[in-house]
């Protein structure tokens, strides 16, 4: 269970996340919707506690993240598709992270083993491909075998294989029972893999709802989508212009 | 939704993490980069390097030999002020700062891990490297010099307190890198604040040269007895006593953690 209160951060003038309250549930995958720039990664970023609201607050099983007294054993986190050092190893790296939660050091070759990276577990993480660098980073948030998984666009970088493998992974994920939270600007692979949706622009909410309900008074979900956020759009790229100049 | 949720069981251990896990992090972290080693072994070698060739250039036997066998710690500590640094920086550069404050979110916990590994580390190699010296520079003196024993007054002092004087730094590095978070720059801050600053303030005022981390290791720490300026006394500053001299450069290193620390705390990773 994630509980987002009256999140709010501001960045200089710029409010990157603006009030923002919604649940996310254990038991289904929620898909975290957005354009570029509305303010995905930062809330997931507060919910995490690596950085700090201006208001609001953020809440992991009923905790602030802050107070959790095993975090990685509660919650598994995605968010940048490199968090390691290039020099160091995948196993070195996992390990470092489990030490620091008293994981059992056999749970790291067991992640490896389950994203597929056990062949290239002792070579410099700096070699990795960004599917690679993906897939350890799953394999991070999967160390601590936690209720709560929060993935900031998972799938980037994954070949079609891969993109199945996340998708399978993370609904298996959720019929186990957990909470699992993953925000991607791919609609057509949210509408494959999530249940429940909440997409927000200029940092705001704009729907908290699930898939079928979204799409249901649309031809897809992507033109629901754009609907939803026609007003919220910060950054847009112009057809039109394109095309008469 | 209920029934699949029920089925899990809590397996989350009693207790809460602390120093001990944090530094069980910190120590894998430090130990799994090649750097680490490579950059320990050329400052050791360095040191010793140095030792040598002092011992093989001594012409006279009348000058703080001891002190002379130990010149080969201000490159050295160059290194490891420079690998304190890095070692906070370089998660900043690689962004594996998020992953590590995620697993530890009391943060200056973080930052006293670290300085409690990094800093035995270096205590360690500086130590050995600094005896190492001391004997190497003993052993190569020519006939006719008698050289210094660890029995005589001041030389064990110095040779230990030298060897502290590695981490006293390599912890000073670590304190700017967490308060200045980007390697150049922190890197840069280092050098010039041991070294430039202290060279100027050297010359220009007397009354705090005494103070500068380099004159403190050169004139403080590795001496058996009070460098004087020869004839010259009223241009010398009145240098700190060894035990002080490494008291004042604990006191920075340890003021810049502190403020590292409580930036650490208070700033958006």
């Amino acid at each position: 269970m994630i509980e987002a209160r009256d999140l709010t951060k501001r960045y200089g003038p710029t409010v990157a996340v603006d009030a923002l309250s919604f649940d996310v549930r254990p038991g289904s995958v929620t898909g975290f919707l957005g354009p570029n720039g509305s303010g995905k990664s930062t809330t997931m970023r507060l919910i995490l506690g690596l950085d700090r609201p201006d208001a609001g607050q953020a809440r992991v099983g009923g905790h602030r993240y802050r107070e959790l007294r095993w975090p990685l054993r509660e919650v598994g986190a995605l968010l940048e598709a490199r968090a390691f050092h290039p020099g160091r190893s995948a196993r070195s790296h996992l390990a470092a992270l489990a030490a620091s939660n008293a994981i059992p050091r056999a749970r790291v070759d067991e992640v490896l083993d389950m994203v597929g990276l056990a062949s290239a577990a002792g070579r410099r993480a700096g070699k990795f491909s960004l599917g690679m660098g993906q897939r350890l980073g799953v394999a991070a948030a999967l160390l601590g075998d936690p209720a709560v998984l929060i993935l900031d666009e998972p799938v980037n970088g994954l070949d079609p294989e891969g993109v199945r493998w996340i998708r399978n992974l993370l609904k298996s994920l959720a019929a186990q029972g957990r909470t699992v939270f993953v925000s991607s600007h791919l609609i057509s692979e949210m509408a494959l893999t999530a249940e429940r949706l909440v997409v927000i622009g200029r940092g705001r909410l704009l729907a908290d709802t699930t898939v079928a309900e979204l799409s249901a008074g649309s031809a897809s979900l992507e033109d629901a989508f754009f609907r939803l956020t026609s007003d919220a759009v910060e950054y847009q790229g112009n057809t039109a212009k394109e095309a008469t100049s | 939704m209920t029934a699949i949720t029920e089925t899990r069981a809590p397996r989350v251990p009693g207790g809460r993490y602390g120093l001990a896990q944090a530094a069980r992090m910190e120590w894998i972290k430090l130990r799994s980069l090649r750097s680490t080693w490579w950059t320990l072994a050329v400052t050791a070698a360095g040191t010793i390097g140095i030792g040598v060739a002092v011992g093989l250039g001594t012409r006279s036997g009348s000058g703080d030999l001891t002190n002379n066998a130990l010149a080969g710690v201000v490159p050295g500590l160059l290194l490891t002020g420079a690998l304190g640094v890095l070692t906070m920086t370089g998660e900043y550069t690689s962004g594996t700062i998020r992953a590590t404050l995620a697993a530890i979110p009391r943060r200056p916990l973080v930052l006293a891990a670290k300085a409690a590994v990094f800093g035995a580390v270096t205590l360690i190699v500086g130590e050995a490297a600094s005896f190492i010296a001391f004997f190497a520079d003993a052993a190569t003196l020519r006939h006719g010099i008698a050289a210094p024993t660890l029995g005589q007054p001041g030389v064990l002092r110095a040779v230990v307190v030298t060897g502290a004087g590695f981490c006293v730094i390599g912890l000073l590095g670590l304190g700017l890198g967490a308060i200045i978070r980007h390697s150049a720059a922190a890197v840069g801050v280092l050098v010039a604040g041991v070294y430039v600053i202290a060279g100027v303030i050297g010359i220009v005022a007397h009354g705090a040269a005494a103070y500068m981390p380099l004159l403190i290791v050169e004139n403080s720490l590795s001496t058996t007895k009070p460098v004087t300026c020869g004839t010259d006394s009223a241009s010398c500053p009145h240098f700190l006593s060894a035990w002080a001299g490494l008291g004042v450069l604990g006191l920075y290193a340890v003021i810049a953690l502190a403020v590292g620390g409580w930036l650490l705390a208070r700033r958006d990773a």
